[in-house]
């Protein structure tokens, strides 16, 4: 063999250029913060489009001038038109799925923790994990040019929710306004978010299996690290299918195929085949969408809350200063949702004529990712029992955590139940279960993550005050918006109607919409008290050491930011589990995973004695 | 015995594995080793072979993923409204090329493993060959259909036809530029071969043989299933 070097040696210098810094870095810390910085816009984008939705449910008919200047074509003299309401939905879906909740925990956080925690000097591909980044930037630019460019001037993009079903998302512009140009930016937009999530979940799986250092076994990994990686599993295997399925319905709408369009389909008074704009099509199956979108779809699901999951456990034990209740037991746990969240998408589809026997499949294979979910649930618990918590903002948000996850999983043992969900379906109370159990949840599980780790990568710590009021105002405002919605679902109201005073029997609802509106304006509100936290911590919080939380894994072994090569050329060596605290006979209340056995007293003796 | 210096209101047991520590090892054992996982032992500042062979599975995964799908797809779309397309006699022929390509692929390997490497640079490049021969069919294989009157759009059957042909083919065309780039390494050092040259075979190699056994697969489905 020659002594030919490797690529995947980087015994790297840190780059001088601004550019090779600070956009096009191959260094996973600067591609984690830019994922993280991507998503700190997309999520303003997603709330400014829930803050309009509230303006027009719980004021309808009322004029904003403010609406009119801005959107002369959606909501003329001020007030909303119904398809600017739609197009609001969709946007709102799409941006917070895709580019909020899949981006942040798992590309930011994921890429810039994933290899300090196992020891590593960077990703094992840098230069698939900078593509990564920069192709998933490419689609938040076509999903933002699906609301300049959506082909209506009413709309800000489709009108079909992030779902996108056929046939109304594969027929074109005669399907309605936004579904034209609109829909097509939706689907590229898509494809190519596709694409980027599959290169991180590549780097993601090769980089835990290859590149931890010496004694980091897999059983010796924070629970993080098995929260990405389980993600990146999920990722890698589900995206391929969305990306087929879009391809497919990228043609149907530009190439004149029928894999998603029945027969004799008639639309706007025009039935296929009788019209230029609506040519003719055979023998699709529209049903056959839904399969594809949810297979994706319910692992998505697993994608945006599983990393905040290994956040929780990792922030719940640094700040009771106790072990993780059940190890072992939480890796399984991860590993059985994941699993389980392969075979449950058909509980998305119970009102699409399934036979009654699949739909009871359904149920019950739902219904058991209860197990794993109350496994983790009564661990965090077992966790906190009896501990002397130090109620830091991050462990704040961290138990925040674990109650929506439970008040949000709840409701979702009621739509898993076909017999159940056929009522329920399509009403708010779904709203307010994933709300809950996955938007709210995971985000609470970024905000944790945020407050303890902003210290190791600025080496700031940021405003502890801020960040309870930040806490408590969130906690309460998400409850007061969610927890409402439920109640109206049970009602009966329709989610995606653009009003719903036109139904007697919900106008006696009007005082609660009312009452969430202005919970969300005022959480939305308190959201800036985090973005100014952020950046007034950078320039002013106080400074932090290398280890400011006591902590025990490989991250807080190294410096406040951590060099370029992470370890400053040392290759750590990993001695024990991650989460060594309270352990009887140590100095510390805490062992960090680099003490060797003799560096810590008592400890060996000890040892002896019992082997 | 050291003083007790925890947080937590109870101390474990002795013998109870609360969490580890030198007094209390826990579930992790003790030790740079670790417990008996894989991994771990030597610290990996470089990919090795093996880490590659890994990663072009994971991306086999992903892409066999996406085949299956589309697979789910074609055979949900129900027989009743699938109109009959007769197979096109140039796909029987190129699906008889790609599987003397893989023939070809591994005569390469063996010849390589008996220090033949002359040999094993022919039969590579006979592989290349041949793949761009199942490319060619391909083509023709459309010619075919266009003949009978079949086109991309209509009825979904004859655009499956042009779909999966379609995006294996863009599928192959990776593993062509691949080849040509395992080529041009053997030409470079075709004394012995360096590590690199050898690791990128491996992965060339698990990438041609599944392409080959996922027309295999679409073949049958489009012939059997109708």
């Amino acid at each position: 063999m020659s002594g030919e070097t490797h690529e995947a040696v980087h015994r790297h210098e840190p780059p001088k250029s601004f550019i090779r810094k600070y956009i096009f870095s191959l260094d996973h810390k600067v591609i984690g913060i830019q994922y993280i910085l991507l998503a700190l816009a997309a999520v303003l984008v997603g709330m400014t489009m829930s803050l309009l939705m509230r303006l027009n449910l719980s004021w309808p008919g009322t004029n904003w001038p403010i609406l009119g200047t801005l959107f002369p074509g959606g909501a003329p003299n001020g007030v909303m038109n119904p398809e600017f309401y739609l197009s609001l939905v969709t946007m709102h879906g799409t941006i917070m799925v895709f580019f909020v909740l899949t981006t942040a925990p798992q590309g930011g956080f994921g890429n810039y923790f994933l290899p300090i925690q196992i020891g590593a000097d960077d990703m094992a591909f840098p230069f698939l994990n900078m593509m990564s980044f920069w192709v998933t930037f490419i689609g938040f630019v076509v999903i933002l040019a699906a609301i300049f460019f959506s082909g209506a001037p009413s709309t800000v993009g489709p009108i079909g929710g992030w779902t996108g079903y056929a046939p109304l998302s594969a027929l074109g512009q005669i399907a309605g306004p936004g579904q034209g140009m609109g829909m097509n930016l939706w689907i590229i937009s898509i494809a190519i978010f596709c694409v980027g999530s599959l290169l991180g979940a590549l780097n993601f799986i090769t980089t835990l299996l290859n590149m931890r250092t010496r004694g980091m076994s897999l059983m010796r990994m924070p629970l993080t690290c098995w929260a990405w990686f389980t993600t990146a599993v999920l990722a890698l295997l589900s995206f391929p299918v969305l990306l087929g399925g879009g391809i497919l319905l990228l043609l149907d709408r530009l190439a004149g195929t029928s894999f998603f369009i029945p027969a004799g389909l008639y639309v706007s008074g025009i039935l296929s085949g009788t019209n230029p704009n609506f040519p003719l099509h055979t023998g699709g199956s529209p049903i056959l969408w839904q399969h594809l979108f949810w297979f994706f779809g319910h692992p998505e699901v697993y994608i945006a809350i599983l990393p905040g999951m290994g956040a929780t456990s990792h922030i719940l034990a640094t700040f009771a200063r106790k072990p993780v209740f059940g190890y072992r037991a939480m890796v399984f746990a991860i590993f059985a949702i994941g699993l389980l969240g392969f075979f449950v998408w058909g509980h998305h589809m119970f009102i699409s004529g399934m036979s009654p026997y699949s739909a009871v499949a359904f149920s019950i294979l739902t219904l058991s990712i209860g197990v794993p979910s109350a496994v983790k649930t009564f661990n965090w618990i077992g966790t906190l029992w009896g501990a002397r918590i130090r109620f830091t903002s991050a462990m704040l948000f961290a138990i925040g955590f674990v109650s929506l996850f439970v008040a949000g999983g709840i409701s979702g043992l009621l739509l898993g139940q076909s017999s159940l969900d056929l009522p329920m379906h399509d009403t708010y109370i779904v709203l307010g279960h994933f709300h809950l159990v996955m938007g709210v949840a995971s985000i609470f599980g970024m905000f944790a993550a945020t407050y303890f780790w902003f210290p190791k990568m600025f080496g700031r710590f940021m405003s502890e005050r801020l960040g309870q009021i930040h806490f408590w105002i969130t906690f309460v405002g998400v409850y007061a918006i969610f927890i409402p919605m439920h109640v109206m679902g049970l009602v009966g109201m329709p989610r995606r109607y653009s009003s719903f005073t036109e139904y007697e029997f919900l106008r006696t609802l009007h005082p609660l919409v009312l009452f969430v509106s202005i919970a969300a304006i005022i959480t939305i509100a308190a959201q800036f008290i985090f973005y100014f936290n952020l950046i007034w911590s950078l320039f002013k919080g106080k400074k932090a050491g290398d280890n400011p939380w006591e902590a025990t894994t490989l991250e807080w072994s190294t410096a406040s930011p951590p060099p370029h090569d992470n370890f400053a050329g040392i290759v750590p060596t990993v001695y024990r589990g991650p989460y060594e605290f309270a352990v009887p006979g140590a100095p510390n209340d805490f062992v960090m995973q680099t003490e060797a056995d003799a560096e810590v007293p008592g400890g060996n003796g000890h040892a002896a004695h019992r082997h | 015995m050291a003083t007790r210096l925890t947080g937590t209101k109870a101390v474990p047991k002795k013998g109870t594995q609360a969490g580890g520590g030198p007094g209390f090892p826990g579930p992790n054992g003790k030790g740079p080793r670790g417990n008996g996982w894989k991994g771990g032992d030597e610290p990996k500042r470089r990919l090795s072979a093996a880490a590659y062979r890994i990663t072009i599975w994971v991306v086999l995964a992903a892409i066999l993923m996406m085949f299956a799908a589309l697979s789910g797809v074609y055979l949900l779309s129900g027989r009743d409204r699938l109109q009959k397309v007769g197979m096109p006699r140039m796909f029987f022929l190129s699906t008889a090329v790609i599987l003397a390509s893989s023939y070809s692929l591994e005569r390469a390997k063996r010849s390589l493993r008996l220090g033949r490497q002359l040999h094993s640079f022919r039969w590579a490049e006979t592989t290349l060959l041949l793949g761009g021969i199942f490319l060619a069919c391909q083509l023709l294989g459309w010619r075919e259909l266009r003949a009978q009157g079949l086109y991309f759009s209509g009825q979904p059957h004859s655009s499956f036809f042009y779909f999966f042909t379609g995006v294996h083919g863009v599928h192959l065309l990776g593993g062509i530029a691949a080849l040509v780039y395992l080529l041009t390494r053997m030409r470079q050092k075709l004394a012995p071969l360096s590590e690199k040259t050898e690791i990128t075979g491996q992965v060339v190699s698990i990438y041609w043989h599944t392409m080959d056994g996922v027309w295999l697969w679409l073949f049958l489905l489009l012939l059997i299933w109708k």
